[in-house]
């Protein structure tokens, strides 16, 4: 075999590139170069108002000796190991629940994944006042059978679990991509199996669940990282609950609210670039997110190598 | 590393500092000259407060026919620091908060204004002491005062009547046992209506709110927390705790999440649901428009001591010239007029009900008509009355502080002696963010 001509190999890469080109340049200007100013500016102290100052390795020796980082660590934390878990959890039993319905399947289906089209920052002023104590339906209800309710957003100890169960509720995004997976599974293997006498839990470990494994590792990793950036629900939930939702203007000095216990990571980057003007700590701090998530997402992807080839 | 992709990043972080803004000097105009033009004004003020806003600016145009105002309105301070930043900044920029004016005058993203001021002879001993305390930084006059808000309290006449109450409290320890007598409990020992809420995050408790009532010190003269080492803020931190474990902070805080939003109709106060509240003089327009038959009076917050009384905490909306103004000349123009021409003062005054910063608005009869409003005239101008000083950190270290007071109040402090040693320390460090 012989090579082509200089002229024709040129010609074939410059035809390439001019493919490539719209992706390379939206990679470049989209990815790469925030990615680059993140990174020198986390090296930097800057206000966005002056010229940043160079001060090296400080914004990240800082992270070592910072309360509240570690506070909104312990926070996000515990959302991602209590919120994904029960959001996949959730959609598994909702879709295999959906896929038993001879009926209404369309409805329910419609009904379920209705709550994901709301907007975030609706749905968790909805659910603050749904369930606030002493006015809200939810603890009238629980009073009539006869059952104290909790503080919910108002108290330290139950201000996540609403938060996780705002998130069951908006669970119609997870619920259809387990919808179709479980949908997927070939009938044939669920009657071979029920010909070998396999009761419906050994049927749902031996075939559903390797089968949809690679929906599950996406609903993961994808959760993990929406978590590790959890913002919108307990920024609201935090300055609602406080009872100064509509003070001023700007950024809510509530966030945490109450106690510090829906403190998020995002909020505490949020809070230091934009309300403390610290943009340098702020970058390093955004820096500290993507490599734990960068992190994160490959510890589960080589765990599961599930989306190898042969296998996705 | 692949060879390519050093310099790649090099020229990535070459490209980010070339696009971050150069300071821009600005050179001013001689004296007498005719200003025109164009000029920008971005305000946060909203709905009815926009339209009173929009009035004045209308008065301004009249009287400078030559310079237009465009109104941009309900901009907050994070979109003003980034158009800033981003070389667009408005003329004018309103803010809502003094939090700003450390970081403001210290990068210079707000133009010094003391050449115009010394070449229009503006006399700033015309503004009142506190409000030219909050709009300079370091000796650097970048902001000037647009209207001002006073901390007071509010207490319910029909509650106070019940309980065989008259005059208002005046000293800390009387608006406690005036707090457990307003007082009432329901059968179950739960809260039925609360005489005084003392908790810090409960709508204005904060401590810059009570810190004139024992006089407390925020930072050194060198700048650093003065937390720890102010006997000030042990005395009120004591006060309010024992008030606090007299109702019980479960209690407390199961009442409390009960109650409506601050601004809404269903103001715990307005709703009489508390007895004795924290709050500014603005609140007398919220309870005319919301709460129309609620029988309340006005006074200074409560003291630990006499010699304090009769002073609270004073802040205000402030108002400063971009670095990259387009049109600088007519932006002093607009707030030379909006914060020295007694005349408008006195309008914004009586359209926004906030309180006037020049003196001849302050004595101004049409004010003082009203003698809710003229308490908190006399709050705001007693020697007593103290803000927040500056910092380039904004407000970290006010909210590194009110942290601590949550877990204080709630009994996670142990020792208030040593917590406050580590809350000067946490302020300290939080502090060196803004340089």
């Amino acid at each position: 075999m012989t090579a082509k001509p200089l002229g024709v190999r040129v010609r074939k890469g410059a035809t390439t590139l001019s493919f490539l080109a719209p992706v390379l340049i939206g990679i470049a200007v989209f990815f790469l170069y925030p990615l680059g100013s993140a990174v020198y500016f986390s090296f930097t102290k800057f206000d966005l108002l002056s010229v940043p100052e160079w001060v090296g390795l400080d914004n990240y020796r800082r992270m070592a000796d910072d309360p509240f980082l570690l506070q909104s660590i312990r926070n996000t934390l515990w959302m991602v190991v209590v919120l994904v878990p029960v959001r996949i959890l959730g959609a598994i039993g909702l879709s295999m629940l959906l896929t038993q319905l001879r009926r209404g399947a369309g409805f329910f289906r419609t009904l379920f994944y209705l709550p994901a089209l709301v907007p975030p920052v609706a749905a968790t002023i909805a659910f603050v006042y749904l369930l606030k104590p002493g006015t809200g339906p939810v603890n009238h209800f629980l009073e009539m059978i006869g059952i104290e309710g909790p503080l919910w957003f108002n108290s330290p100890a139950w201000a996540k679990p609403s938060l996780v169960l705002l998130g069951l509720w908006a669970i119609g995004d997870l619920m259809v991509i387990f919808l179709a997976a479980v949908l997927g599974v070939p009938s044939s293997l669920y009657e071979a199996a029920s010909l070998d006498g396999a009761n419906a839990w050994q049927r749902f470990r031996s075939i559903t669940l390797p089968t949809i494994r690679p929906v599950i590792l996406f609903a993961a990793v994808t959760g993990v990282i929406y978590t590790l950036q959890y913002f919108d629900q307990a920024a609201v939930a935090g300055s609602i609950a406080s009872g100064q939702a509509t003070v001023g203007g700007g950024i809510s000095s509530n966030f945490g609210f109450p106690e510090g216990s829906t403190f998020t990571y995002p909020l505490w980057l949020y809070t230091v670039g934009f309300r403390y003007s610290a943009l340098g700590y702020a970058n390093a701090l955004a820096i500290g997110l993507f490599v734990v998530a960068l992190a994160v997402t490959l510890f589960l992807l080589r765990r599961a190598k599930a989306f190898s080839g042969e296998e996705s | 590393m692949n060879k390519r992709l050093a310099p790649a990043l090099f020229a990535l972080i070459l490209l980010s500092a070339g696009c971050t803004p150069a300071p821009k000097e600005n050179k001013i105009a001689d004296p007498g000259t005719e200003v025109s033009g164009t000029v920008e004004l971005w305000h946060f003020f909203t709905e009815r407060e926009a339209d009173a806003i929009a009035q004045v600016v209308k008065d301004f145009e009249n009287d400078h026919p030559k310079i237009k105002v465009t109104i941009k309105a309900g901009q907050d301070d994070s979109k003003v620091t980034q158009a800033i930043g981003a070389g667009n900044g408005p003329d004018v920029g309103l803010s809502y908060s003094t939090d700003i004016v450390g970081k403001f005058c210290a990068s210079g993203a707000w133009v010094d204004l003391k050449q115009y001021i010394d070449r229009d002879q503006v006399d700033l001993a015309k503004l009142n002491a506190t409000t030219r305390s909050y709009t300079e930084f370091q000796g650097k006059r970048c902001a000037m005062p647009f209207l001002a808000d006073a901390y007071g309290m509010f207490y319910n006449k029909d509650l106070f009547a019940k309980a065989g109450l008259s005059a208002p409290p005046k000293t800390l320890d009387e608006l406690t046992a005036y707090a457990k007598k307003l007082t009432v409990k329901n059968p179950d020992g739960s809260l039925k209506t609360v005489g005084f809420l003392p908790l810090y995050d409960f709508y204005e408790n904060s401590p810059s709110h009570l810190a004139p009532a024992v006089g407390a010190k925020w930072l050194t003269d060198d700048g650093k927390s003065a937390i720890g080492s102010d006997p000030a803020w042990k005395t009120l931190l004591t006060w309010q705790k024992n008030l606090v474990d007299w109702y019980g902070y479960d209690k407390l805080t199961k009442f409390r999440a009960g109650l409506g939003d601050e601004y809404s109709a269903d103001n715990a106060f307005q709703k009489g649901q508390v007895a004795i509240n924290i709050d500014a003089e603005y609140r007398l327009a919220f309870v005319k428009d919301q709460s129309p038959n609620l029988k309340y009076g006005v006074a200074p917050i409560p003291t630990s001591d006499a010699a304090h009384y009769g002073g609270g905490y004073v802040t205000g909306n402030i108002v400063g010239i971009s670095k990259n103004a387009k049109n600088p000349e007519a932006a002093w123009e607009l707030i030379k007029y909006l914060t020295t021409n007694d005349q408008a003062i006195v309008k914004l005054a009586g359209l926004l009900k906030n309180i006037p910063t020049t003196t001849a608005a302050i004595n101004d009869p049409g004010l003082h008509a009203d003698a809710d409003f003229k308490t908190f005239i006399d709050i705001f101008t007693n020697p007593n009355s103290s803000t927040t000083p500056p910092s380039s950190s904004g407000p970290a270290y006010q909210e590194t502080f009110g942290q601590f007071l949550n877990g204080y109040q709630s009994g996670k402090v142990k020792d208030l002696d040593a917590g406050l040693a580590e809350a000067d320390k946490q302020i300290n460090s939080v502090m060196t963010l803004g340089g």
